[in-house]
């Protein structure tokens, strides 16, 4: 194939920066996928990479459409190597297609192919001042294919590097003009040609990735207290209150385990606050305990696992969507809960201020299991409403008698906090009478029991239904939950065929209700997951009695990818 | 106050005849009626074991959660409403062993909450086995030829992480204990008492009279504030030290939470600034 007639990108291009940790290449992706939004363009972004600091080789792969989109393809229109062993990294996405842009002195001994242009990168970052500059010529090279105005490419550099000397400004500014004119001879010689839509609605949209999202959820949600101990996926979210915590009243503790972390969690409920715990799975193997005994004391609490590939350690910053049993089946005993898994950026931040509306009201631990694909992915969106979603309290001011656990009609026993109103607040871990202190009565037992499992029924039926995408008269229903809503429909809307429908799960458990009626309705249901032993399939059986056909399962440690999707469809 | 504010009618308590906890119990009601201290401002956390059950035979607030577990809970609940009194009280195998991780970060953290453990060198509710005080010559059904671990000195741990409020106390003397927990309470830090207490049941070595014969109470001379003066203290062998050991005033966690820098109203009273939140959610339309 003779590249040399150039290079064209319609409508949808996408960009994979590969380098080393330590390189800068979330600072490129960072500065890319806002500038470009900036411009009026849809962008999508997502990384994989290595547990270390430096060495290795990470990527990110940045999509810059015509249309809005918020999944990964495999393919790569566009590889930016930013040292050696970088195009080995991603040799498998590489296709014939394929234009790599960098020097040709960092993969010449890993690329056979004719389609690369070789700029001189390091040599153009010297003459500005220094290696350290190679990342902005880089972007700004590709900043140019998009005709982004270069006065908002350096006004993102005067932000960016305020507070450092006037002179590290400059040379930003200098490096920059001179990765346009590069660019510029590439698209004058019509090496390249973009034809990408943009629109100039999109400027106005924020962008933000997943752990941003679900942070503002919590602060949405009322959330002014987490405690937590860092672990990749989640340590972000903490990161993120953390640096808000003043602005908005918010505790945020780092605790010395996650046993501590999560008992600091039920504790700061019961003197009335909104707690948020949020870890991975490994950490939330140690909060379990303390699940139980939110589930005992009848507290609110809310609780979100980043997903990770385990068992033990696994790959620690891979993702996976292998929890959702252990979520269910944590914590000893039995006691109703809820379990949400947000399937875009939208539902990260809406769920998430749902969960502490739910835990409150029904004074049990809800769940919010994301994945770090879904946490460390970001997309431009029309906007996210704190209004939407009403704030509602359900803390009351106790009187002389009152009793934690009186019981009630539905179960749910009105809750008071110390130190507000005449009453005292006694919760227990052991079996308790209604005013909360200790029982072995038997009659007290069952009673208790039937109390907080009734709370269930009433869960269930608060339960956010699946959405339904695509053709009513399906033949086949395909099925999935959580961060994989938009590589399905995305898939699905390439497909175009009309026997397929899609059914994504935002509530995992319990269920809605009119789950079996969808299923039954199907010839054959397909299940797509994250995980090895189609967990979701396994609990609609549970909960339905319904067998789930095909299993469409990915485990490696990536998301799944549109066109991987697309082929196991089409299967 | 009354003298009967935290008297509980009816209650059926689950401790042995002559155990060293109805004297403790004894000890924190006059020390909370002394101070005036609202029982429904008071909030008492607890974890798992006979000492724990404590709280239930008084009228508090009370959330007795897991064992080992009393510390964190006890600092989440004075952080989201500083307002309150709050205390933990647990026992030696809750505090020192299921705990001992949260001990050492409670004193790192420094909480203003008081912090009783009931010292008996023993496991009362699991029938027995050692507990990390116990001393070596200790022979239970499980440590057969006695203990073999080293007995845990939780005076000694607190001064070295250069604890707030160090105390040791009897359960066998009423007066000074019930001073000490006084002093402890009031105390703006964490504050630690441990209570020596006589097991009737399983430790047959560390007797009432065996506290009697081998404690001391230190004389008005002592410097409370020596650290060094305290570790050695804390250390010493043959007879030991009861009283404050070390005292050492220093911010409190919740003093330096921003959340209480212009207003001390507990996190519950409070509104979520929806408008502010609506500034950064738009923000992120630009850089």
């Amino acid at each position: 194939m003779n590249h040399e007639a150039g290079s064209k990108f319609i409508d949808d291009v996408s960009i994979v920066l590969c380098g080393e940790a330590g390189q800068g290449i979330q600072t490129v992706e960072h500065l890319m996928t806002q500038t470009l939004k900036l411009s009026g363009y849809n962008v999508f972004s997502t990384q994989e990479y290595m547990s270390r600091i430096r060495g290795g080789n990470n990527s990110t792969s940045i999509r810059i459409s015509s249309k809005k989109v918020s999944a990964p393809v495999n393919r790569m229109d566009i590889l930016i190597p930013f040292g050696e062993g970088a195009v080995k990294h991603v040799s498998k996405r590489i296709s014939p297609d394929t234009l790599i842009i960098g020097e040709e002195k960092v993969f010449k001994d890993e690329y056979d192919g004719s389609n690369s242009i070789d700029v001189p990168i390091s040599q153009i970052a010297a003459e500005v001042g220094g290696p350290i500059f190679a990342n902005t010529v880089a972007s700004a090279l590709m900043l140019r294919l998009f005709d982004v105005d270069i006065e908002l490419f350096n006004d993102y550099l005067k932000k960016r590097f305020s507070g450092k000397d006037e002179s590290i400004v400059q040379k930003n500014i200098n490096a920059a003009k001179r990765g346009y004119d590069l660019s510029d001879e590439l698209l004058k010689n019509g090496r390249i040609k973009v034809l990408i839509q943009h629109d100039p609605l999109v400027k106005k949209e924020i962008i933000m990735d997943g752990v941003e999202a679900l942070t503002m959820g919590a602060i949405a949600g009322g959330c002014d207290f987490i405690s937590f101990y860092p672990m990749s996926p989640s340590t972000g979210i903490a990161t993120y209150l953390a640096q808000h915590a003043k602005e908005f009243g918010i505790v945020v503790e780092q605790a010395e385990d996650e046993i501590s972390a999560m008992n600091m969690v039920v504790g700061a409920w019961y003197g009335g606050a909104r707690a948020l715990a949020s870890t991975a799975g490994g950490g939330f193997a140690l909060m379990v305990e303390a699940v139980s005994l939110a589930g005992m004391l009848e507290s609110p609490a809310v609780i979100h696992i980043g997903q990770r590939p385990a068992p033990a350690t696994g790959l620690p910053t891979r993702t996976e969507q292998g929890d959702l049993f252990f979520a269910i089946y944590s914590g000893h005993g039995e006691f109703p809960r809820a379990i949400l898994a947000p399937g875009t950026i939208e539902d990260a931040f809406y769920l998430t201020q749902h969960a502490f509306n739910l835990a409150d009201k029904y004074q049990i631990p809800v769940f919010i299991l994301t994945d770090q694909y879904l946490l460390e992915s970001h997309y431009n969106i029309n906007g996210l409403d704190p209004y939407r979603i009403k704030p509602e309290r359900y803390i009351i001011e106790t009187d002389v008698d009152y009793k934690r656990y009186k019981l009630t009609q539905n179960g749910i026993s009105p809750r008071g906090v110390p130190g507000y109103g005449k009453g005292l607040v006694v919760v227990d871990s052991d079996e308790h009478d209604e005013e909360g202190h200790i029982t072995e009565d038997m009659n007290v037992r069952t009673n208790m029991v039937n109390k907080r499992l009734k709370k269930l029924e009433l869960v269930s039926q608060e339960a956010i239904p699946p959405e339904l995408i695509g053709n009513q008269d399906y033949k086949t229903l395909v099925v999935a939950w959580g961060s994989n809503y938009s590589v399905i429909r995305e898939a699905m809307g390439n497909l175009g065929r009309d026997d397929l429908a899609f059914l994504h799960f935002k509530q995992v458990y319990p269920i809605h209700l009119s789950t079996t009626d969808y299923l039954k309705k199907a010839e054959k249901t397909i299940i797509i997951e994250n995980n090895a032993t189609s967990q979701f399939a396994n609990l609609i059986k549970l909960q339905t009695g319904i067998s789930i056909d095909r299993k469409i399962l990915k485990y490696n440690g990536l998301p799944f990818f549109v066109e991987e999707i697309e082929a196991e469809l089409n299967d | 106050m009354d003298k009967k504010t935290f008297d509980m009618e009816n209650i059926d308590i689950a401790w042995c005849p002559g155990c060293g906890n109805y004297s403790i119990l004894t000890m924190i009601k006059r020390a909370l009626t002394e101070l005036e201290i609202d029982p429904t401002q008071l909030a008492m956390v607890s974890g798992i074991g006979q000492a724990a059950k404590a709280p239930h035979y008084f009228k508090c607030n009370l959330f007795n959660g897991l064992h080992g577990r009393s510390l964190p809970a006890a600092t989440a609940i004075k952080a989201v409403n500083p307002n309150l009194t709050v205390i933990a009280e647990s026992g030696d195998g809750c505090t020192y062993g299921e705990g001992g991780n949260h001990f050492i970060h409670a004193i790192r953290r420094n909480p203003n909450i008081t912090n009783i453990v009931h010292n008996n060198m023993v496991y009362g509710l699991t029938k027995g086995q050692a507990s990390p005080t116990s001393p070596h010559e200790l022979k239970t059904p499980v440590q057969t030829e006695g203990v073999f671990a080293e007995p845990f000195n939780p005076l000694s741990v607190a001064i070295s992480l250069d604890a707030s409020f160090v105390a040791r106390a009897f359960a066998g003397d009423i007066e000074q204990t019930k001073e000490i927990l006084k002093k402890a309470i009031l105390h703006k830090g964490y504050a630690l008492v441990d209570i020596f207490q006589q097991c009737v049941t399983y430790n047959k070595i560390n007797t009432f009279r065996w506290f009697k014969d081998n404690t001391y109470y230190l004389d008005d001379s002592y410097d409370l504030h020596d650290r060094i003066e305290a570790f050695k203290k804390a250390t010493e062998t043959g007879k030991y030290p009861l009283g404050i050991l070390y005292i050492n005033p220093k911010p409190t966690f919740e003093d330096k939470l921003s959340v209480y820098s212009e207003s001390k109203e507990p996190l519950f009273k409070r509104e979520r600034d929806m408008g502010k939140l609506t500034e950064l959610i738009e923000s992120r339309s630009g850089f």
